[in-house]
């Protein structure tokens, strides 16, 4: 795993997308899987000249990325991946939505289906602060991560890094690369594998693929 | 049914809101107006699906624009059903401003200064494009129902004829709405290599058992005139505008909304403070629809209205392609946008998603918008600033990746 600790960043990304697109080799074919109003699309075309294609669930959303240009649909992790053939793209991005989806498990065994490589990025649920939410306060956690209350929570299957990574080998996945980042928006990242990682990463960002 | 009962109101006195109906056919012939003429398949006839041959035949069109020296900045307008090649410019019929003259013009979304838009009357039109009122040069009379019957792929076959005379390879972008949409699909799975971009508004790639439905009730109203005399309305020195009008009052609604009928006439009253117990137009919208219908048969050719409904009818991208739309499109180089509107009930949006999850499916480079408007059909020939801004996004990012991709090769 790469041992990278102050990723260079851009200053107009959001950070955990500004460590996704350092993943992503220029020249790329993308497929962005809740791409939002297209702030990654439209970076990574920008600067890495990247074929990409936007899923959005808003249609406000897909509507803004079509009007500035980007390639997107409406549509959901869950329901529609499974249109897109085999290997149609070289990475698949899920980031920040892997957590409210139906079926995660089914999702990402779509995402390193339909790309060669997937990027996936979600909140941990076994960052500290989410831990003494829970322990001390007794109550369901909230932090910058997850800042909803449990009765309006888009959130519905959250996990820690460690669950994450069960579930990738569960289904034969790969995790070429794993970054945890910090409460401060990320200014820190360090290597998402082990014990340290799961209490003190506040979200993670993981590169994968499938084994062959 | 006695051909009486589908006359509108009250028989050959009717007139509303200053319009005639059953007057005198249209001010101007066909070939009388004005714009570019271009006449085809002389050497080699275009076939048309139904098995016949036609060559020479003649495509009207109108450019706006300057093709550039390389000539590659041309797009190419496909109108609807009753549309016609006058896109951008003051209708030389009706006097008024071409149907998509929102979109089409200097600094517009399709910018003339700086792309050359070509838009060309379909094949079985009225406007100047051979079509069932011309002259069948076999018997010096009109053809009439002897016309053979077009398709969505005859049409654009026609159109793809008009740009190997134009020298025009390949062009930039097709784009159409309604009918115009199923040409643009059609033009994209059968000329994949001929345009870098597709647009398709409002359309299907397939027309629904309900839309076949409203059809057959138009072309029943025009064959239920007395005045169509099988088609030979012309060789009569008749035109059955009364069946026209009533298949174009139905079609009407259709391009509606309930709300924007609701929001437009509600129950008002037409000219008059209470109902007249008759069958007059009381009604605000039974004057609306009836205005509609008796200016549409001014400048609409009751046969080219069959024929053309019937193409329409016809289209079924996938059933030549083993019933997957998905292999009609495999592997397309072609940039897609997809847009429908949500009050649109001729061609709801999962008309448009089916397209969409096909494209998927086929790893095509494909964006869907879906416009929030309680305009109807309609909404794509109106001021709908979203959309707007959806077009003007994916003709300005299809540009700069095309810029992209030709530096690649370069």
């Amino acid at each position: 795993m790469n041992g990278r600790t102050k990723p260079r960043l851009t200053n107009d990304l959001r950070v955990d997308l500004g460590l996704i697109a350092e993943m992503i080799p220029p020249g790329s074919r993308v497929l962005d899987v809740g791409c939002g109003d297209g702030e990654l699309l439209e970076y990574l075309a920008r600067v890495k000249n990247v074929d990409g294609r936007g899923i959005e669930l808003s249609q406000k959303g897909v509507n803004q990325c079509v009007a500035r240009g980007l390639s997107a649909v409406q549509g959901d992790a869950d329901d529609d991946l499974k249109d897109y053939p085999s290997g149609a793209f070289d990475f698949a991005i899920l980031s920040q939505t892997l957590q409210a989806t139906w079926d995660p498990k089914g999702v990402l065994s779509n995402l390193v289906r339909i790309g060669r490589h997937a990027i996936v990025s979600f909140p941990n649920f076994g960052y500290w602060r989410v831990r003494i939410d829970l322990l001390l306060n007794g109550r369901m956690p909230r932090t910058r991560q997850l800042p909803d209350a449990w009765y309006n929570t888009p959130n519905i299957h959250l996990c820690t890094f460690t669950d994450f990574s069960a579930l990738c080998r569960e289904i034969n996945v790969a995790i070429e690369e794993g970054l945890a980042l910090d409460i401060e928006g990320g200014r820190k990242a360090f290597p998402a594998s082990g014990w340290r990682a799961n209490i003190l990463g506040a979200q993670g960002v993981f590169k994968l693929q499938k084994r062959s | 049914m006695d051909a009486k009962n589908l006359r509108l109101a009250s028989g050959s006195a009717l007139n509303l809101v200053g319009v005639r109906v059953g007057g005198a056919a249209s001010s101007l012939r066909a070939d009388e107006l004005p714009g570019h003429r271009a006449v085809l398949g002389e050497k080699t006839p275009l076939q048309l699906d139904c098995g016949v041959d036609i060559g020479p035949f003649t495509v009207a069109y109108q450019t706006y624009g300057q093709l550039n020296a390389d000539k590659s900045n041309a797009i190419l307008v496909f109108h609807a059903l009753t549309g016609d090649q006058f896109c951008a410019e003051h209708h030389p019929i009706t006097g008024k401003s071409g149907w998509w003259s929102d979109i089409v013009g200097p600094q517009k979304i399709i910018d003339t200064n700086r792309w050359f838009i070509i838009c060309a009357n379909v094949l079985g039109g009225c406007m100047g494009t051979t079509g069932p009122s011309d002259i069948d040069p076999r018997t010096n009379k009109p053809f009439g129902l002897s016309f053979p019957v077009i398709t969505i792929a005859d049409m654009v076959r026609a159109q793809v004829m008009l740009l190997d005379h134009l020298g025009i390879e390949k062009l930039f972008c097709v784009i159409g709405g309604s009918m115009g949409a199923m040409q643009a699909l059609q033009f994209a799975q059968a000329y994949p290599n001929r345009t870098f971009a597709t647009i398709a508004i409002a359309g299907a790639a397939r027309h629904s058992a309900q839309n076949i439905a409203f059809h057959e009730v138009g072309r029943q109203a025009i064959q239920s005139d007395p005045e169509w005399h099988n088609g030979n309305y012309l060789e009569f020195g008749t035109r059955p505008t009364r069946g026209l009008a009533v298949a174009r009052m139905v079609a009407h609604i259709t391009y509606l909304s309930e709300t924007a009928l609701h929001r437009k006439f509600g129950r008002a009253l037409q000219n008059r403070n209470t109902i007249t117990y008759g069958f007059d137009a009381d009604f605000q919208v039974e004057s609306y629809l009836r205005h509609q219908g008796i200016t549409f048969v001014d400048r609409f050719d009751p046969n080219s209205y069959l024929y053309i409904t019937r193409a329409m009818d016809y289209f079924d991208l996938a059933a030549e392609h083993g019933g997957t739309l998905a292999t009609a499109f495999r592997d397309t180089p072609v940039r897609f946008c997809i847009v429908s509107f949500t009050s649109d009930w001729l061609f709801p949006t999962p008309e448009s998603r089916s397209v969409v999850h096909a494209l998927n499916a086929a790893a095509a480079n494909v964006s869907f918008a879906e416009i929030p408007t309680d305009k109807g059909h309609d909404a794509f020939l109106l001021d709908e600033p979203e959309f707007h801004a959806v077009l003007s996004g994916f003709l300005e990012g299809s540009h700069t990746r095309r810029e992209q991709s030709k530096g690649q090769r370069a």
